[in-house]
């Protein structure tokens, strides 16, 4: 457990001293700033009564902040130490390869959620603004940020499995980019022609991330879709604890 | 089983995929030595120590540290050994101290244990004035001892550093060599190295690694008496150049013999005795019956160059690199 939480210490802490970090809160911000206008622009053109965070969902650039911070925050967690080195000098420490996995994983989950909180000042400032305060409805908010976060932990999962497949930053986040889209065209139905197999288009559909995301925007905990989150995301942890192991197979 | 060494290694082998790095190791180290892998690049020295630091598993063979078997009791292992990887690979954006002090927190010291040990090999390896300064903003002298103050941090059995000198400047390599021969005192040591004068000084005991089998090992004295039983006597000598070679191919003792021309009036002669026989009061007693001028005997002492040179002589060498 002490080696699990110096290294999730770690592993937050190289985010912050690396200008990578910055530059990834810096562009969150930015298109977070754009959403909140988008936003603006759309409450003040028709009432509404829909949650304000499914509002936020339905623009596309929580999208875009997904896609690209993933690849970005996960990629250095295992291709630069190998590239640097100091993954011998980690692997020789009395650590178990999960504990480094998990470890990279929740420290790279750590980071995307503080990239997020941003978000909260936008629903402050309308509140503050708007003097309604049902704008400011903490549940919704919350089941919110738990879908986020579940999503997140997904991208970042893939991410960590990308960047423990090769000793390459940029072919790491490539990779995990490319992970990253597949998954979100598929749920896209417009742009995927409906497979000619009923079993597959069942695939298709149960793999669709905005159905998954809906409910918890407008505030509904829906066990079904934790369960999809949760197994994906110990899914490709699993696979990347393999992709540590592998290097005592050869 | 487990008192007297602290490394048994028997029969290992690894193999990579079309090579064969390591084949049949079999040694032992025991507690309280310094001992040197000595071998060309791609001997399989890095290859042995990863295997013993747990990094790599082995093709076959056993290896035990302290006791314990490196790929089953693989925590174990880890908890007593200090590991320094060839190129010293450090986290360059962490200051030392916080370094020194995640290397600890993560080998499982506890918080106070850790700043007490982190503040004391701060101390020994001189890193007091530099414990806030950025890694990577440090020379290569003071990273190799940030590197090894790591190795040293949580109070290993045993230290394994691969070639820990590699790169340095002499007064840097000096004062690394220092710190090491100061470790030897109460620690037990793991060295390679491709450069000989440094095992020669540091190492009580030298293990010949090429291509990937032990080619000779003994202590360096042992091995110097070896050699050394083959060295040739230099005799410089005043006297008429057909006397000394009509001198020289009579006695039974010399295998062989050259005679050069020194500066002056003197003749140099290169003896090389048959093995066993110690030539110099041989010559000295030719020299006073016969009323020549002797100005210089001396045998040639081998240094870890020549033996190196000799034991992988007999090998071919196309593989290295």
């Amino acid at each position: 457990m002490q080696a699990y939480l110096t290294l999730v210490r770690r592993e937050l802490g190289a985010c912050f001293v690396s200008l990578t970090g910055y530059v990834v809160i810096a562009s969150v911000l930015l298109l977070l700033g754009f959403s909140f206008t988008d936003l603006l622009e759309k409450l003040s053109a028709t009432p509404n009564h829909v949650p304000l965070t499914e509002i936020f969902y339905s623009t596309l650039y929580f999208w875009l902040i997904l896609l690209l911070t993933a690849p970005v925050i996960t990629m250095r967690s295992f291709a630069f130490e190998k590239f640097s080195g100091t993954y011998e000098t980690l692997m020789t420490a009395p650590v178990s390869d999960l504990q480094v996995v998990l470890a990279k994983f929740s420290g790279a989950l750590l980071f995307y959620a503080l990239t997020w909180l941003p978000l909260t000042g936008c629903i402050l400032v309308l509140r503050y603004y708007t003097n309604e305060p049902t704008v400011f409805d903490w549940r919704s908010l919350t089941s919110a940020y738990l879908g986020l976060l579940l999503i997140g932990a997904l991208y970042m999962s893939m991410g960590c499995f990308a960047s423990a497949l090769t000793r390459s930053q940029i072919l790491a986040a490539m990779n995990s980019f490319v992970l990253g889209l597949t998954l979100f065209l598929l749920s896209l139905r417009s742009l995927v022609p409906a497979p000619p197999v009923d079993w597959v288009a069942q695939v298709f559909n149960y793999l669709c991330l905005s159905d998954h995301m809906e409910d918890f925007v407008r505030g509904v905990v829906d066990t079904r879709h934790l369960v999809f989150y949760v197994t994906l995301t110990a899914f490709f942890l699993f696979l990347t604890l393999k992709a540590v192991e592998s290097r005592r197979w050869k | 089983m487990t008192g007297e060494f602290i490394i048994e290694v028997s029969d290992l082998t690894k193999r990579y995929a079309g090579h064969t790095a390591v084949s049949g190791l079999t040694f032992a180290v025991g507690r309280g030595e310094v001992v040197g892998l000595l071998g060309p690049n791609g001997a399989g020295k890095t290859t042995t120590m990863r295997i013993l630091s747990c990094y790599l598993p082995a093709s076959s063979g056993v290896a035990r540290v302290a006791g314990f078997d490196v790929f089953t009791q693989a925590d174990e292992v880890r908890r007593r050994i200090g590991y320094m990887p060839e190129h010293n690979p450090l986290h360059l954006d962490m200051r030392v101290r916080d370094y020194l002090k995640f290397r600890a927190r993560l080998k499982g010291l506890s918080w106070r244990r850790s700043r007490a040990r982190v503040d004391a090999v701060m101390e020994r390896c001189g890193l007091t004035e530099v414990g806030r300064r950025i890694i990577g903003h440090l020379s290569k002298g003071f990273r190799q001892r940030v590197g090894l103050a790591d190795a040293l941090v949580h109070e290993p059995e045993l230290i394994i550093l691969d070639e820990p000198t590699i790169g340095l400047d002499p007064h840097q390599i000096r004062a690394v060599r220092q710190l090491i021969k100061d470790l030897a005192q109460n620690h037990t040591v793991l060295i390679s190295s491709h450069i000989l004068s440094e095992v020669e000084m540091t190492c009580s005991r030298v293990l010949i690694l090429h291509q990937g089998r032990i080619l000779a090992a003994d202590t360096t004295q042992n091995l110097q008496k070896i050699m050394s039983d083959g060295g040739m006597v230099v005799a410089e000598i005043a006297a008429p150049i057909a006397d000394l070679r009509a001198c020289w191919a009579q006695m039974a003792e010399v295998e062989h013999f050259d005679v050069a021309p020194a500066e002056g009036d003197y003749l140099r002669c290169a003896l090389t005795p048959r093995t066993g026989v110690d030539l110099r009061p041989l010559v000295f007693a030719q020299v006073l019956t016969r009323g020549w001028v002797l100005r210089e005997l001396t045998r040639t002492q081998h240094s870890l160059e020549d033996i190196f040179v000799h034991v992988t002589r007999s090998k071919p060498e196309e593989e290295e690199g």
